[in-house]
């Protein structure tokens, strides 16, 4: 994609907190790139994940456990929780790797039951009911997150909000990276013959490693982010639904295309969102949706775009 | 004495029961074009499976440089150098010819794993990338879509793509399969071009491209070895002219 897109895309991104309720854009935000995370694997290497709820959901307790008891500031908490969610990957990846297809979704899914099971039993994860009320705290210590500021008859969080479009920005950006990079190249040759890249003398199974750590870790980020944003961590975060529900979204929106996740996890947090009335009809409603769409738009909405304007989007 | 770059002792492979290959002594020398033949099924390709680790053998081992590789891992061998192609046509459909070639140049450099690096940083690799390609005839077809290209050129692309890597050995099954008359004798040429600095070993079908290219065959059949020798050794064995005869490959 050309600069002057991603210009326009930054721009819209300042200029939303201003037109819709912020702690929504945010939302959206760490949806998106949860999806976007997730793509990296599935789009761009080929690996199916379905147990990665558990990096999100470990990332958000342990964010949110961070800033709560031990009043740590929020990039730290952050970070924690990416670290956090890196070394679990690395511990899903090395047992899951070796299995193709299926198999290792099952692995995924085993392991990532097990990480909610601990969730649910352990004290610090407040069980049922989760953590709630999660501190916003202050930024380097310096920056108040829970300050708004009050324009027109609406008060914004605009400290928390540019803290997190920005921390958007970086991991996306990152993402991007990774996929133009000579290790971007390798993986793409993986997704698109393995036996070829094998003899090319490639291992493998050290690239699908390292992919799925980083796809862990900004899934963390992405996890703690939501932890700091709507101040609670709970076992959603870390349920198998969760795991399904970012596979829809990247679907709907375009697998393996930039912007696809983004607008997949756009679409389906906006519709629980209007939906939230329709109470437990919507998982049927979104699935309904996403049926249709499989159907009619076999590549995703960006995927379908980006062959009628014939560009990679 | 002859120095054998390939060696294989008793080497077997048996499938749920079937033994495809069998007790095989193979020893490539250093140096030169080899052909592996023998009827359809006869275990050629089971056999390439084995040497690059693509299947465990059941018994038997596998001598590279006199080093023992017969536990190592596809990867390993080729890091060793031994670079195969595949039968069915192996590139990757979704790339650039240009980018196929890069992928294999790329892996020499090292910089693999650097996924915070720009893949401008492979601009470095075009110039070498497009001598290879050139070599092979596909300077015209260095932007297309690999997966779009005609059978041939993917073949040749592929042996380009094999050839980035300055394998020591190189393994090629069925090179000129499924070809026009012309794009075997530019296949043949290449072959014996890439074979000026290296060892080859190759399963060929075609008896004339194995006649001007080999200076040593290795007829298998049902997994056994029936015959080795000279082009001319082998074509005037009673038991390779019968084996030929039975099948479709006379
Ligand atoms: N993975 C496998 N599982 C079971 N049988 C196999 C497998 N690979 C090859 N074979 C059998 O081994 C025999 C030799 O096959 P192959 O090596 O492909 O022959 P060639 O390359 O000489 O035509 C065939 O009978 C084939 O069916
Ligand atoms: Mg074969």
């Amino acid at each position: 994609m050309k600069a002057r897109y991603w210009v326009c895309l930054f721009i819209i991104g300042c200029l939303a907190p201003f037109l819709i309720y912020p702690v929504f854009v945010m939302q959206l935000l760490c949806f998106a790139l949860f999806a976007c995370s997730f793509n990296l694997l599935l789009g761009y290497t080929g690996l199916l994940s379905f147990g990665h709820a558990a990096f999100f959901g470990s990332a958000a307790y342990l964010a949110g456990y961070l800033m709560t008891v031990a009043g740590l500031t929020p990039e730290l908490a952050i970070l924690a929780g990416t670290v956090c969610a890196g070394l679990l990957g690395y511990l899903f990846g090395t047992l899951a790797i070796k299995r193709q297809g299926i198999y290792f979704a099952m692995i995924t899914l085993a392991l990532a039951q097990i990480v909610y099971f601990i969730a649910l039993k352990a004290d610090f994860t407040g069980g049922e009911d989760g953590l709630q009320d999660i501190p916003r705290g202050k930024l380097f210590g310096l920056i108040n997150l829970e300050t708004t500021y009050r324009i027109g008859h609406k008060s914004l969080e605009l400290n928390l909000y540019f803290f997190i479009f920005i921390l958007f920005c970086l991991a996306f950006w990152l993402i991007h990276r990774t996929i133009h990079s000579p290790f971007g190249q390798v993986l793409k040759g993986i997704r698109e013959n393995e036996q070829r890249a094998v003899s090319l003398g490639y291992r493998v199974e050290r690239f699908k490693l390292l992919a799925f750590v980083i796809s862990a870790s900004l899934t963390g980020t992405a996890g703690a982010m939501k932890a700091l944003v709507l101040q609670l961590a709970s076992l959603t975060d870390v349920s198998w639904h969760t795991s399904g529900e970012v596979i829809l979204m990247t679907l709907l929106g375009g697998l393996g295309t930039v912007l696809g996740p983004s607008v997949g996890a756009i679409t389906v947090v906006t519709l629980q969102e209007k939906l939230s009335a329709a109470g437990s009809w919507v998982t049927v409603i979104i699935g309904a949706i996403f049926v249709v769409c499989v159907l009619a738009f076999r590549r995703g909405f960006v995927g379908e775009l980006g062959r009628l304007l014939k560009k990679s989007l | 004495m002859p120095d054998h770059i390939l060696e294989t002792r008793n080497l077997t492979k048996e499938f749920k029961g079937f033994t495809a290959v069998n007790d095989l002594n193979l020893q490539v020398e250093r140096g030169s074009i080899h052909a592996l033949i023998g009827p359809n099924g006869a275990g050629k390709t089971t056999v390439f499976n084995l040497l690059t680790k693509f299947l465990q053998p059941s018994r038997g081992t596998i001598q590279y440089n006199g080093i023992d590789i017969t536990r190592e891992k596809p990867a390993d061998i080729a890091l060793r150098g031994v670079i195969r192609s595949f039968q069915i046509s192996a590139v990757f459909p979704g790339l650039t010819p240009r980018e196929n070639i890069r992928l294999a140049l790329q892996r020499r450099t090292g910089g693999s794993f650097r996924f915070w690096r720009s893949e401008r940083t492979l601009l470095a690799l075009h110039d070498q990338a497009d001598q290879l390609l050139a070599a092979v005839g596909l300077t015209a077809y260095a932007d297309t879509v690999t997966g779009e290209m005609a059978y041939g050129r993917k073949r040749a692309l592929e042996i380009a793509t094999t050839l980035a890597l300055e394998p020591e050995l190189m393994l090629l099954d069925e090179p000129t399969q499924g070809m026009g008359a012309e794009d075997v004798a530019q296949i043949t040429e290449l072959i014996r071009q890439a074979a000026a600095d290296r060892t080859i070993l190759m399963v060929e079908h075609n008896l004339n491209v194995v006649s001007t290219l080999a200076q040593r065959i290795t007829v298998l059949q049902r997994g056994t070895l029936l015959a080795e020798g000279s082009y001319d050794e082998v074509s005037r064995n009673p038991q390779v002219l019968e084996a030929y005869m039975g099948s479709t490959h006379a």
